[in-house]
């Protein structure tokens, strides 16, 4: 691919746009003014189209006037076919375009020679009441076929030529060649007398036409050589024109959810917005219902979003994945979530990578899933699929489109899937989903092979669908391997279990230990009442005793009186203290219930 | 028309309608002045006064050949009596052209 040099290598005039999407990037710009363009290629190839399209966009952009001169079809025939564009054909035929049927109908007899000098001075009148800018000429091959003779046919090229430079139009002439271009005498000389040349082609690879163009020679400008797509949309001739060579695409720190939270966190927090997911697996992996998940959550965050849909429906789509919980149905009704399904049976990859261009172009999205965008290979060869795979992703990016794509692998092996669109080199993230069969079961395992700048899991999860939408397991290993379907089952209920007996356990000995408490706390009141009681009984006993030492010492002294014995008291003191130990050694004499009594007087 | 040939024309132009023909040339292009000498040998020979031509510059004119549907030049134009015939050329075909135009010898 060339790149367009920076400094214009010649005074040129800067060159008028054509419209058409992707042309005016192949030509850096357009067609120069007052040239003469020829467009060459087979029948149903698009000249037509393409000359008409150039005609009527400077029409309507640039307010350009312009004669269309048709040799080959009447103007009601080249309206009628225009319809199916939004060109607004009709109305521009009314005032901006002129039409000048210039078939010769099979009734006219021809006898000799004949020239154009009329009709270009018929055109030249026209071309001063209108202020006409463009002229087309519109299969000129099939009038110069009249003239059988090529020395002829020569010489009014050369009148068109001279025509043309002495009027000062910007020229388009189109003329059918069929196969190679050797078959017409006059065609290797209409390319040399051009300014800029254009081949249209269209042919057949496994059953799906392909449109291409080319531009084989642009005097005076720089272009980019090949051979590029076509496709025909509503606003008419597209061009797959290619990606420039350097990819500048800026680097967005923002994370957006995948789809649900478990699966951020396996990203390490989720995609990074521009980014290109790929997600792989064997049919019923559940692709479809991760990448709905995340539509949906790009719905619930109020970003437009674009489901492209291959070989499904957008109802059935919609129904399934509203069995798993994810609702398409509000935000398709509120026109945040544009569906677009699309069949891919005899449908070349470049027609859908154009289709999808002005699908985005159209509903703007910030988020879009494509599933399965393996399909894309089905039609028109893989070689095709691999370049619009990588286009696709490419273009996302240009638009900042945050994408999602599925794609079938043939094996559980996700290397596999690197042999099919060998999108997976290209893709920011990548998970695999497959079948992990053990203990007899099938489950859905769920890894993240790559994740490009950031901190990713490379733990392969078990990923499970409910009527809550899809969910990522807990993890259980064992063994060195995540447990799965029936075998966590097991390992959570059994977990499930140690946790229940484990809750008991504490609980039980937690009340145990209440108890214990309880009772230890009960025995200490007792014990402090005890104490209490003892105190009490000590202090009445305590009482009780001087009142009895007092009396008995008063009696003994009436007793040592009557006796006349002497005062000394240490022999009869005996008989007291005797009696004061007795009553702090036990509560249960009759002293003792004497002093609890008196205790309970006291007070 | 139908009994005599050659002899019959002073006959026929009685009751033939008048043939009349427009012819669209560019005069300066050959192909043009030899369709006008093609036209007028035809004319003295078969058909004496019998006629009516009219001859268009189309340089002078170039909007009226336009709206007149004419496309290449020269380009004769029969345009009565009825079935009108368009021929195209410098009208060397001789034959040709008398058959076109309904012209018997």
């Amino acid at each position: 691919m060339k790149v367009k040099k920076t400094a214009a290598p010649r005074q040129l005039p800067s060159k008028l746009a054509t419209g058409i999407q992707g042309f005016d990037e192949l030509s850096h710009g357009g067609l120069t003014p007052n040239r003469t363009t020829l467009l060459l290629g087979g029948p149903g190839s698009g000249k037509t189209v393409f000359a008409l399209q150039t005609l009527v966009n400077a029409a309507r952009r640039r307010d350009e006037p312009g004669i269309f001169v048709a040799f080959e079809e009447t103007t009601r025939q080249i309206i009628a076919n225009a319809a199916c564009f939004n060109w607004g054909l009709p109305s521009l035929a009314r005032n901006k375009l002129f039409f000048l049927e210039a078939q010769l109908s099979p009734e006219v007899v021809q006898s000799g020679e004949f020239d154009l000098s009329g009709m270009l001075a018929m055109l030249k009148a026209k071309k001063q009441e209108l202020g006409a800018r463009w002229i087309v000429f519109d299969g000129i091959d099939v009038l110069l076929a009249l003239l059988q003779n090529p020395i002829t046919e020569m010489r009014e090229i050369y009148r068109i030529r001279d025509w043309l430079a002495d009027n000062e139009m910007n020229a388009i002439v189109t003329a059918k060649i069929e196969g190679g271009t050797s078959e017409a005498v006059n065609y290797g000389f209409m390319q040399f007398m051009m300014d800029c040349v254009i081949r249209l082609g269209r042919r057949l690879e496994h059953g799906v036409s392909l449109h291409r163009i080319e531009i084989t020679k642009y005097r005076g400008s720089d272009f980019v050589a090949g051979e590029y797509p076509v496709s025909f949309g509503p606003a008419g001739m597209e061009v797959g024109a290619p990606e420039p060579a350097e990819i500048r695409h800026a680097a967005s720190t923002e994370r957006i959810s995948a789809g649900f939270e478990r699966l951020d966190t396996m990203l390490g927090g989720g995609l990074f917005r521009g980014s290109s997911t790929l997600i792989t697996g064997v049919p019923g992996t559940s692709k479809t219902t991760l990448a709905g998940k995340f539509a949906e959550a790009a719905c619930r965050r109020g970003e437009r979003t674009l489901f492209v849909s291959f070989d499904e429906g957008a109802e059935p789509i919609m129904r399934n994945l509203a069995s798993v919980g994810i609702q398409f149905k509000p935000h398709v009704k509120s026109g945040l979530l544009h569906m677009y399904s699309a069949r891919t049976e005899s449908i070349g990859a470049e027609d859908h990578l154009i289709k999808l261009k002005a699908l985005i172009r159209e509903h703007r999205p910030r988020c879009m899933v494509i599933d399965p965008l393996s399909a894309i290979a089905k039609a028109g060869g893989l070689t095709a699929a691999r370049a619009v795979a990588n286009r696709l992703i490419y273009m996302a990016k240009d638009e900042k489109v945050t994408v999602m794509i599925t794609a079938i692998s043939e094996g559980d092996d996700p290397q596999t899937e690197a042999t099919e669109l060998q999108i997976s080199t290209v893709a920011d993230t990548w998970i695999h989903l497959s079948y992990v069969v053990r203990s007899g079961e099938r489950n859905r395992a769920l890894t993240i092979i790559k994740s490009r700048g950031t901190w990713h899991s490379n733990q392969v999860r078990e990923l499970v669908l409910s009527e809550a939408g899809p969910m990522l397991a807990d993890v259980y290993t064992a063994g060195g391997e995540v447990l799965m379907g029936t075998l966590r089952w097991e390992k959570e209920t059994e977990e499930r279990a140690r946790k229940t007996q484990r809750r008991a356990d504490t609980d039980h000995k937690q009340r145990e230990l209440q108890f214990a408490e309880a009772d230890t706390r009960a025995r200490i009141k007792a014990l402090e009442l005890d104490l209490e009681r003892q105190r009490a009984e000590l202090a009445s006993y305590s009482r009780d005793d001087e009142a009895r030492t007092l009396s008995s010492s008063e009696r003994e002294h009436e007793l040592r009186k009557m006796r006349s014995a002497d005062p000394a008291g240490r022999a009869t003191l005996t008989p007291a203290n005797a009696k004061v130990r007795g009553g702090n050694g036990s509560g249960n004499s009759g002293n003792g219930k004497k002093a609890r009594k008196e205790a309970r007087d006291a007070p | 028309m139908r009994r005599k040939k050659t002899p019959a024309q002073s006959s026929a132009s009685a009751i033939t309608p008048a043939l009349v023909m427009c012819l669209y040339v560019v005069n300066s292009a050959p192909n043009s002045l030899l369709a006008i000498a093609n036209l007028a040998a035809i004319c003295k020979e078969f058909l004496k006064d019998n006629y009516k031509l009219e001859v268009v510059d189309v340089l002078e004119q170039p909007l009226r050949a336009l709206a007149e549907g004419i496309v290449v030049t020269p380009s004769l134009a029969k345009l009565s009596p009825s079935p009108p015939a368009n021929i195209v050329g410098n009208l060397s075909d001789k034959s040709g052209v008398m058959r076109a135009l309904g012209i018997r010898e």
